[in-house]
């Protein structure tokens, strides 16, 4: 089941290796992680999805919960979690039709152009992997030179009571 | 306080009640050592850091607090590895101190530098690498307690000399928080009510006792629980004497190279009382056909033991002790707990397998050696074996009287183990005997601790079991690989009488049970560190067997 872990680490140095090692040790596969800075300077979130049969998440959760600087760990609620991938996507342009139509694309997927030359065009977008993913698959039809995707952040919906 | 960072680092091991480390000294961790001198803490130099690791962790098993090892940075940090692996499979307290380059230098190749952060981090709770002299009193209580809370593990902490050179004042904190940190002991006690409810209406209970109960030193609750609700009580090899193995209602370990018994029974039962055990393969054999059509309640400290390797039905997360004594707390006052027919049925299987397998005919065999070292030895000596045969029979023929005092690296399985850990087992209870259950092998391999444990006096008795090979991968070559013999015969080299004289030691060669007997009483009188050298047939097996990758039930009961 498509899953988001997120959690809440130490801001200092060798946390990340931590978790990855522990995630290669334990032979889990996840498939992204991303991480930022939170509202308080000594906090990371580090955001990561992974698809797997529930007993692997739950596995990947309480192994996480082991390491030490991770302060807080929860399993998003999909229902109740607004999550968000941004890729940057190149793509090489013949002439002018192109142009005109990966604008058009690019503007009903509420993407942003970001960056445009003679020849290549640099399209923003973000939201779920599912809405980049059919965006890639169309925009593929032409010339995409490179790419990068961010992998997936999240947050849950609402204000927890306290 | 204005102190270096290595006054501060030894202050702080004062201050945790450390009395004793084992190391070795090098340029990385100098200051260290040169506060050492001016120290009530006694130095044990070590041969080879991995033995110092051993002995910290058998120190640390007997005493129930963190050993403590230090080494230089470089190869005196990697020659640590294999002992903090083995502690950290076992779940073992230690804090294994290092030195490192100055912190300029670090990332630099310097001369013996070494990222021995990256190297343990799979292998530790925790790796510390303070970055002040301000920062040490803290970082030494964070890693005691660590080490030694929740569930038992080693720690690392690596420091830069430079760091340890550095003058600043330091103060030190009488409490340390971990936010990222809290290990859980009480359990949640409507799981304890279902777990009573379960083993109350069980027909065939059976206790699988763990290396949890040995670590968290529940030796008692586990006796009142077992005998209130009469239920048999098998152990797995991490918790061998974890409950009386003369006991009426023990079975002894499980596994694969378990009693037949309990092997047997366990796989008959319908409800299993897991407590502290991490269902490890070794124990359980195949993960899917252990437990089938069983109910199981597992009481474990770390949470994610719990479904890791086998979906239980009631998990119960915490201490064992306090886990226990909540178990019998709620128990119903007059509890009429009818176990006839189950406990008929483990006497039956008892008396079937007691004489099923054949002793091995010789004069002296391992079986006989070890059966006469229990006779001939007091109730609360403490045992450490090596790995292998020597290893598996201890278990199977060495029966543990008191809980709590049997040692082996049952996790990582680590030849060379038992020998360094007898000493640090020695210098937590000097006034205990301490025996290693050797095999020649194993014992080459870190025998040169005889020198530490003839100059520290920290007296042990090596029983070694010499079949000059190394016997357990021997057995494996017959047994799976139609005897194609290679890389397993030690050609009776060396002579270990003179090798133990050559350190000053003292050696026996016993070569009948009179003298197996004599020798035994010779080495407990003396008290001088003794090898016993046991000559045994190369072909003597360990069985019953349990083959990799099969069921508890399918055992192999001879040869
Ligand atoms: C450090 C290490 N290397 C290799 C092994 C693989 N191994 C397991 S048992 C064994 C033989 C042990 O021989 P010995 O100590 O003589 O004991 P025996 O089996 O003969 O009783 C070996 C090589 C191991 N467990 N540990």
């Amino acid at each position: 089941m498509f899953s988001i872990i997120s959690a809440l680490v130490e801001n200092k140095p060798g946390v990340l290796f931590r978790l990855t090692n522990m995630i290669r040790a334990r032979n889990f596969n996840i498939d992204s992680l991303s991480v930022g800075p939170t509202e308080h300077s000594d906090l990371s979130r580090i955001t990561i999805t992974m698809d797997q049969d529930e007993h692997m998440i739950n596995q990947l959760v309480k192994q996480m919960g082991k390491l030490i600087d991770i302060v807080e760990i929860t399993r998003l609620d999909i229902n109740n979690t607004v999550y968000r991938e941004l890729a940057l996507i190149k793509v090489k342009i013949k002439g002018r039709e192109e142009r005109t139509e990966i604008i058009n694309l690019t503007n009903i997927f509420r993407g942003k152009i970001i960056d445009i030359s003679k020849n290549s065009i640099m399209i923003e977008i973000t939201g779920t992997k599912d809405k980049i993913d059919a965006f890639i698959g169309l925009i593929k039809e032409y010339n995409i030179v490179e790419m990068a995707r961010t992998g997936i952040t999240a947050l849950a919906r609402g204000v927890k009571s306290e | 306080m204005e102190l270096s960072g290595a006054k501060a680092f030894i202050k702080s091991l004062e201050a945790e009640g450390v009395n004793i480390v084992f190391g070795m000294p090098g340029g990385a961790n100098l200051p260290l050592y040169d506060e050492l001198y001016s120290s009530n803490i006694r130095h044990i130099l070590v041969r080879h850091e991995q033995s110092a690791a051993h002995m910290a962790d058998g120190y640390a098993r007997v005493k129930g607090k963190a050993g403590v090892c230090f080494a230089t940075s470089g190869p005196g940090a990697t020659n640590l590895v294999t002992g903090i692996g083995t502690a950290y499979m076992d779940s073992s307290p230690i804090v294994a101190v290092t030195g490192q380059v100055p912190r300029a230098m670090i990332g630099k190749d310097a001369f013996q530098e070494c990222d021995i952060i990256g190297i343990c981090t799979s292998i530790t709770k925790y790796c510390f690498q303070p970055y002040s002299a301000k920062e040490i009193p803290e970082t030494v209580k964070k890693a005691f307690y660590l080490a030694e809370s929740g569930r038992p593990a080693p720690v690392l902490i690596d420091l830069p000399k430079d760091v340890q050179q550095e003058i600043a004042d330091v103060e030190f904190p009488e409490l340390v928080k971990i936010r990222g940190y809290k290990p859980l002991i009480d359990p949640d006690l409507d799981q304890v009510k279902n777990a009573i409810e379960l083993l109350l209406n069980a027909e065939r209970p059976i206790i699988m006792a763990g290396g949890g109960v040995n670590i968290s030193g529940a030796f008692h609750e586990l006796q009142i629980l077992a005998e209130m609700l009469m239920i048999p009580v098998a152990t797995t090899f991490k918790g061998k004497g974890a409950f009386p193995e003369m006991h009426p209602l023990a079975l002894g370990p499980i596994g694969m190279h378990g009693h037949a018994e309990a092997n047997k029974l366990i796989t008959e039962a319908d409800v299993l009382l897991a407590i502290g055990s991490r269902f490890s393969d070794r124990s359980v054999g195949r993960f899917d056909e252990f437990g089938k059509g069983m109910k199981i309640i597992h009481i474990d400290i770390d949470p994610a033991e719990i479904g890791k390797n086998k979906q239980v039905d009631i998990p119960i997360i915490g201490d064992v002790k306090a886990s226990l004594r909540a178990i019998i707390k709620m128990l119903p006052n007059v509890i009429k707990k009818d176990n006839t027919l189950w406990l008929k049925r483990v006497k039956e299987v008892k008396e079937y397998y007691k004489d099923y397998i054949k002793d091995y005919p010789r004069d002296v065999t391992a079986k006989k050696a070890l059966k006469k070292l229990r006779e001939v030895l007091p109730a609360e000596s403490i045992v450490t074996t090596e790995v292998g045969q020597c290893q598996m029979w201890a278990s199977l023929h060495f029966d543990v009287i008191r809980p709590g005092t049997f040692f082996s690296s049952t996790g990582l399985g680590t030849m060379g183990f038992g020998f360094p850990a007898s000493i640090g087992a020695k210098a937590a209870k000097p006034d205990v005997p301490v025996v290693d259950v050797a095999g020649d092998g194993s014992f080459n391999m870190t025998e040169n601790s005889l020198a530490v444990s003839v100059l520290e006096e920290l007296p042990v008795i090596v029983f070694l079991m010499n079949n000059a090979s190394l016997g357990m991968v021997a057995q494996w070559q017959r047994m799976f690989y139609s005897r194609r013999m290679i890389g397993i015969d030690l050609k009776k080299m060396p002579d270990f009488v003179k090798l133990a004289e050559a350190y000053g030691a003292q050696g026996i060669n016993a070569e009948s049970m009179q003298e197996i007997e004599n020798g035994i009483r010779t080495a407990l009188k003396s008290n001088l560190t003794t090898v016993i050298n046991i000559p045994i047939d190369p072909e003597e097996n360990v069985l019953p067997f349990v083959a990799p990758g099969t069921g508890l039930n399918d055992m192999i009961l001879s040869a």
